[in-house]
C-alpha cells in the first residue's frame, strides 16, 4: 500500500510512472515524488504515526515503498534535544539540538535516505547498490547492504578521513577509492551507473533516496510536541536534505498535524565550499561549481546536483544562509562538544557556526526557537581536532607525581591572564 | 582521429543506442551543434534556449567540467572528449 502517484520532473513538469527512471527524459532535472495527498487526509495522523514502529519507518506512508521496509529497521528516531548550555553561551531563548550524531548503525543523517533506497532497490529487483560518497553514505550503504543480504560497491574520493574509510570497509563492501574530489567520483558513478545493471542509491535511485531525508523533518516537528522550529540550520553539500526538511514540514502542515509558523530554513556551508551561499549572497540562480577546500569533507561538494533547489527554498520561505573558515568550524566541533556533549563532525561544525554567525547578524532572532542539524558523529573524523585539544599530562603511577600536576595546574591557572 | 562525444543513458533512446558518437568541431558549441543536427530532437533536451545549456546538464572536456573552462566556447582538439553528464545528488 502506498500514497505515490507517481514521478514529477522539477523542471519542466513531465510526469513518469513509479518505476527506476531517475532524471527527465526530456531535460534532465531531477524527479519528485509525487504523493495523492487528499487520499492520506484523515489516514496519516498523529495517531497513525505514533502507532508505528519507533524508527524512520513510522513516516511510510510519506515515504515512496510500497511493500514492507527491508533495511533500517532500527534507524531513525534520534534524539532532538533541547540545549540549555548552548542556549546561555549564544545568548538565545529556545535552541534545539535534531542529533543525528547519534543514528543506528552508522552515525549519520545517511541512515535515512540510504534505508528508503535499499528498501526501493530490492522492491525493483536489484542485487547490487552502490554510492558515490564523501565518506557517510559510503558506510551507511556497506552497513545497509550487509544486513539485507546485497552486494556493494561504494566509490569514494582517495583522501577521506581513516574513520570514514574503516567505517565502510568493516562492513566488507568493494571499496574503490578514486583519484579526485567527490565531483570526479560522482561524474564516475554517473557513468557506472549507466554501464552496470546496479542501483547506486544517489544516482539511479535518487528520488526515492532523497525522500528518506524527509524523516529528519518529521522526527523534529514530532519530537518537538507536533510543532515546526521556527528556525531550522542544517549543512549544504550535495543540496538533498534542506529542502526536504523543508517538505517535510509543509506535508505535515498540509495533513494538518502541525500549526504553519511559517518556518525558515538556512543554509550552512563551509568558506572552502560555498557555491550555494556564494549565488545566495550574490542575488544570483546560476550556482557557479567550486574546487573545494576544506577540512569539512563531507560536505565538500562543490557542484551540488540540488544546489539550485537550496537557493528557491531559501528564498521561498524567507531564510538565508553562512558560511565559516575551517578555524570557526573547529571552535564550533569544541564548544558544541564542551556544552551539550556532542561530538560532532566538521559537517556538523560548520551547522552550528553558521548558526552562531546568523544569531550574530541578526538574521536568526534570539527569542524563537531553533535547531540546529546535527548530521554526523566526531569519531569517525578524530583528524580534524587532533591538534586542537590540551594535551595530557602523562605520569608515574603515585600519588605525589599527581599531585604535582595539581599544581601545576594551579600555578597555571593563577599566571593565566584575568 | 576525431572528437569522441559520449552519450548518457537518458539520451539513447534518441541516439539509437549509440553511447558514443565521433565528430568534429573547434569548440563545445560546434560539436554540440554537430551532434544535435545528427539526432532529431536531442537539442531540446540539451539545451533550454539557444547557447543556454538546461540546468542539470553538465558538460566535461576529457576531465574538467566547461563551467572552469570557458563554458560552451571551451576549445576541443582532435582525440578530445566531450562528455554530456546529468547532475546527481549528494552523498
Amino acid at each position: 500500500m502506498s500514497y505515490v502517484n507517481g514521478l514529477k520532473c522539477k523542471e519542466c513538469g513531465a510526469k513518469y510512472s513509479h518505476r527506476g527512471v531517475h532524471v527527465c527524459e526530456l531535460c534532465f532535472g531531477p524527479l519528485e515524488v509525487e504523493y495523492d495527498y487528499a487520499a492520506m487526509q484523515g489516514k496519516v495522523t498523529k495517531a497513525s504515526i505514533q502507532a508505528g514502529p519507533h524508527s524512520l519507518w513510522r513516516y511510510r506512508d510519506l515515504l515512496p515503498c510500497d511493500g514492507e521496509p527491508k533495511a533500517g529497521l532500527n534507524s531513525g528516531m534520534t534524539p532532538l534535544r533541547r540545549a540549555h548550555n548552548l542556549e546561555r553561551v549564544l545568548g538565545v531563548k529556545e535552541l534545539y539540538i535534531k542529533d543525528d550524531s547519534a543514528n543506528y548503525p552508522t552515525w549519520s543523517y545517511k541512515e535515512r535516505v540510504v534505508s528508503v533506497a535499499i528498501t526501493k532497490a530490492i522492491e525493483l529487483g536489484y542485487d547490487t547498490v552502490g554510492c558515490a560518497s564523501t565518506g557517510n553514505l559510503a558506510n551507511s550503504v556497506a552497513a545497509h547492504a550487509a544486513v539485507a543480504g546485497l552486494k556493494a560497491f561504494v566509490m569514494i574520493p582517495h583522501d577521506l578521513e581513516l574513520g570514514k574509510v574503516l567505517g565502510s570497509l568493516i562492513f566488507h563492501p568493494t571499496m574503490v577509492r578514486i583519484n579526485g574530489n567527490y565531483d570526479d567520483v560522482n561524474r564516475l558513478c554517473s557513468e557506472i551507473a549507466d554501464k552496470y545493471r546496479w542501483a547506486i542509491v544517489n544516482v539511479n535511485l535518487r528520488p526515492y533516496y532523497t525522500e528518506g531525508a524527509k524523516t529528519y523533518g518529521f522526527e523534529i516537528a514530532e519530537q518537538l510536541g507536533w510543532r515546526l522550529p521556527q528556525h531550522t540550520v542544517c549543512p549544504t553539500a550535495g543540496g538533498t536534505i534542506l529542502p526536504k526538511i523543508y517538505k517535510a514540514y509543509q506535508e505535515f502542515i498540509g495533513l494538518g498535524l502541525v500549526a504553519d509558523n511559517q518556518p525558515r530554513i538556512y543554509s550552512a556551508q563551509a568558506a572552502g565550499c560555498n557555491p550555494v551561499i556564494e549565488a545566495l549572497e550574490a542575488g544570483r540562480d546560476l550556482i557557479r561549481p567550486q574546487k573545494p577546500r576544506t577540512i569539512a569533507k563531507s560536505i565538500a561538494i562543490g557542484n551540488p546536483a540540488d544546489g539550485y533547489y537550496v537557493l528557491q527554498t531559501l528564498r521561498q520561505c524567507g531564510g538565508w544562509g553562512a558560511s565559516v573558515s575551517d578555524d570557526e568550524i573547529v571552535e564550533a566541533i569544541k564548544l558544541l562538544a564542551k556544552t551539550e556533549g556532542i561530538w560532532t563532525e566538521p559537517a556538523g561544525g560548520t551547522t552550528l557556526a553558521a548558526t552562531i554567525k546568523l544569531i550574530e547578524s541578526c538574521r536568526i532572532p534570539r527569542d524563537e526557537s531553533i535547531c540546529v542539524c546535527i548530521t554526523g558523529n566526531g569519531l569517525k573524523t578524530v583528524e580534524v581536532v587532533q591538534n586542537h585539544l590540551e594535551t595530557p599530562a602523562v605520569i608515574q603511577p603515585r600519588l605525589e607525581a599527581f599531585d604535582q600536576v595539581m599544581q601545576n595546574m594551579t600555578a597555571a591557572s593563577v599566571a593565566a591572564p584575568v | 582521429m576525431a572528437i569522441k562525444v559520449r552519450i548518457p543513458t537518458p539520451l539513447r533512446n534518441i541516439t539509437e543506442g549509440v553511447d558514443l558518437v565521433e565528430t568534429t568541431g573547434a569548440n563545445v558549441a560546434e560539436v554540440l551543434a554537430q551532434i544535435t543536427a545528427k539526432f532529431a530532437g536531442l537539442d531540446k533536451r540539451l539545451f533550454k534556449q539557444p547557447g543556454e545549456l538546461n540546468r542539470f546538464v553538465n558538460i566535461y572536456v576529457n576531465d574538467e567540467d566547461i563551467r572552469f573552462l570557458d563554458n560552451l566556447a571551451t576549445p576541443v582538439k582532435d582525440g578530445d572528449e566531450v562528455s554530456i553528464v546529468p547532475a546527481i545528488a549528494g552523498g
